[in-house]
């Protein structure tokens, strides 16, 4: 079967590489707030119904559907207000796309900032932007600044809606990124996970009922409700429908950010868009297709995989969020998810003791591996480890730190075998620290 | 997780400047009054931005202003990672270490900073820098990269190299102004030589122009 390509009629994001104006008369011109009011005007309920027929799943990891999450509100405003809050705090390891859409398409996230809002019956919408991402957070103020003055938004808008916006930063905790631990985080704490429930549409910001929104989920609502669900939903499998913005890293030949139909094959994605694998596609050696938390595939899966949720969740691995870090046979696989592990040790945020612990252990135990300087019981025993942390804790953190260490025993278990089985026999791979303490 | 600690050494007392003064008039009316604390990070930023790092009487002043608890504001600065706990050079060089950055060669320029500056965390001889591992930044299809710190503001430097890093710091110590962003052809993070959003249609003002929206009960009467 021939794949059809997305063209660029149907992209959403058109300022995707930063080529043209962010700021608000170049976004006009591409489209941005056009019959903003129109779809306003046409009620909550329809914009609601739409969401849902478009199919739209959440582009922040998890792909619960956006249009259902808006229904999870209160139907009536009761003496706690709405919040909206967007979850700008991009930090899985892979993902960069929130970042492009930040800085070179602003608009577009603040006029779905309003329609969501209206939705919901929220006045306020927090977007909470990771601290690193301090260029981005500036485009993003340039940007509701310009939408006040336009009177976009604010309490007296053309739109009939009293709304406001306000950025908000972190200050570099991966964890924030989890909807209850961002909330915590934006009332001014430590960025420690809630347990649910109450859910956030009951009890969120402030104790008030909010949605958390990814970046992308939010900013292609105007766009969707403009040409249709219908439209939105003519790209892609049956439940895995529309356009994704895809983070292509490691090794190709051009890494790049490209808006793609969803269900993609995982090949033609490379090498239409990032210059293919470096060294050819038989140099491919395995690829996480979802950022660093789901699964990574080896290459016999990746000829023929699609993009999207089902077809990677078919292979215990995920979409997440869209963002495929390649790697080539010259990669120290075990090494590469040694680094990831380290990451989660760094991240976790210390409340849950498996996750806490298991960490580190895991980090630890890897990072022998990777030198050979283990037993191969280790390995079974490693993977108790993972089971064990997987689904003990509050957040997701938890389980995500034990998928990458699943995966890799799933696929590689027998080049941990020989590394281990070489080291014994007295011929050592020299392995490099992993991270620097 | 990342267990920090207050410095040993501090100061006597912090104030904030105009400068900063402004800044959190400007944070403070983000969010309710009675909800303030909302602005803990900012303030610790602003102070952080003022000083180069966040002194013990920084923390202080700010549990003081938010009506916090000083344990609270003293949580807040050791649980996230940007804060730096203890001076650091006129330039923090934060080099992304996670693995699409490792993939991409980071390990070359870790090589470089420790080469050039020494430890981390530590401030090189000179006091022109310091430099830092830290994790996943986002921007991973402009691996390998750093985020510099330094007066000028923030500032993420991608598509990097030893080489490049090398004459980076060479220009820093120099006091020359560095080019931020990529150190490639690239703009952003586009792939090279690319067709994709050429269209030009996209871009001539015909999206502007008046729609008639789908699915509502007027299109369909």
């Amino acid at each position: 079967m021939a794949t059809q390509l997305l063209q660029d009629k149907d992209r959403i994001f058109t300022n995707l590489f930063g080529h043209h104006d962010p700021g608000l008369e170049g976004a006009k011109q591409r489209g941005c707030w056009n019959g903003t009011k129109d779809i306003l005007d046409q009620g909550r309920d329809w914009i609601i119904d739409q969401m849902k027929a478009s199919g739209l799943r959440g582009r922040g990891g998890a792909g619960f559907p956006t249009g259902l999450k808006w229904s999870f509100m209160p139907k009536e405003v009761g003496a706690r207000p709405h919040y909206l809050v967007v979850n700008a705090d991009e930090s899985e390891p892979g993902t960069c796309k929130d970042r492009e859409i930040m800085r070179h398409d602003p608009h577009l996230l603040i006029e779905g900032c309003l329609i969501a809002s209206f939705s919901m019956q929220a006045h306020a919408c927090y977007i909470y932007l990771r601290g690193e991402y301090v260029t981005e957070r500036l485009a993003m103020e340039k940007a509701v600044k310009e939408a006040y003055e336009a009177k976009l938004i604010g309490d007296d808008n053309i739109h009939g809606w009293p709304f406001h916006v306000y950025i908000h930063h972190g200050a570099g905790a991966y964890i924030c990124g989890e909807e209850t631990a961002l909330l915590e985080s934006l009332e001014g704490k430590k960025g420690q996970p809630r347990l649910k429930p109450p859910f956030p549409a009951n009890a969120g910001l402030y104790g008030c009922p909010t949605t958390v929104n990814n970046v992308e989920s939010i900013a292609v609502a105007g766009t969707i409700l403009r040409r249709g669900a219908e439209w939105f939903a003519s790209f892609g499998r049956e439940r895995n429908v529309g356009t994704k913005i895809f983070s292509i890293s490691g090794h190709v030949n051009n890494p790049c950010n490209v808006e793609e139909a969803m269900s993609v094959p995982m090949k033609t994605l490379i090498e239409t868009h990032a210059g293919g694998v470096r060294g050819g596609w038989d140099n491919l050696k395995a690829v996480i297709p979802g950022g660093s938390s789901v699964s990574l595939l080896p290459k016999d899966i990746c000829d023929d995989v699609l993009m999207d949720f089902d077809a990677l969740s078919a292979h215990k691995s995920g979409l997440g969020t869209a963002a495929v870090i390649v790697m080539d046979k010259s990669t120290d696989v075990v090494k590469a998810i040694a680094r990831i592990s380290y990451f989660y040790r760094h991240e976790s945020c210390g409340q849950c003791t498996p996750c806490r612990e298991g960490t580190g252990w895991m980090w630890r135990v890897l990072t022998r591996m990777a030198a050979g300087e283990s037993t191969i019981e280790e390995i079974d025993m490693l993977l108790d480890v993972a089971g064990q942390v997987e689904g003990h804790t509050i957040c997701a953190l938890g389980d995500a730190a034990a998928w990458p260490v699943q995966g890799l025993i799933r696929h590689f278990r027998s080049e941990i075998e020989d590394r281990i089985n070489n080291y014994r026999a007295g011929k050592p791979v020299f392995v490099s620290q992993v991270a620097a303490e | 997780m990342s267990v920090r600690r207050l410095a040993k050494e501090q100061p006597e007392s912090f104030a904030f400047n105009k400068k900063s003064e402004d800044e959190i008039k400007f944070w403070l009316a983000k969010y309710p009054e009675v909800k303030k604390a909302s602005a803990v990070i900012p303030m610790l930023w602003i102070a952080q931005k003022q000083d180069g790092w966040v002194s013990e009487p920084a923390i202080r002043e700010i549990a003081t202003r938010l009506g916090m608890p000083y344990i609270r504001v003293y949580e807040v600065a050791t649980f996230y990672t940007m804060f730096n706990l203890e001076p650091v050079g006129t330039h923090l060089i934060q080099v992304c270490g996670t693995t699409p950055c490792m993939l991409r060669g980071s390990d070359e320029l870790i090589a470089v900073c420790k080469k050039r500056i020494g430890k981390p965390h530590e401030i090189s001889a000179d006091g022109k820098f310091t430099w830092v591992e830290v994790e996943c930044m986002g921007a991973c299809a402009n691996a390998p990269m750093i985020q510099l710190a330094n007066p000028d503001g923030d500032h993420y430097i991608e598509d990097l190299d030893g080489a490049k890093l090398e004459a980076l710091m060479d220009d820093l110590a120099a006091g020359k102004k560095v080019k931020y962003g990529p150190q490639s052809d690239r703009n952003a993070s586009e792939p090279h030589g690319t067709k994709v959003l050429s269209e030009p249609s996209l871009y001539d003002g015909s999206r502007a122009k008046k729609i008639k929206l789908p699915n509502t009960a007027k299109a369909e009467g």
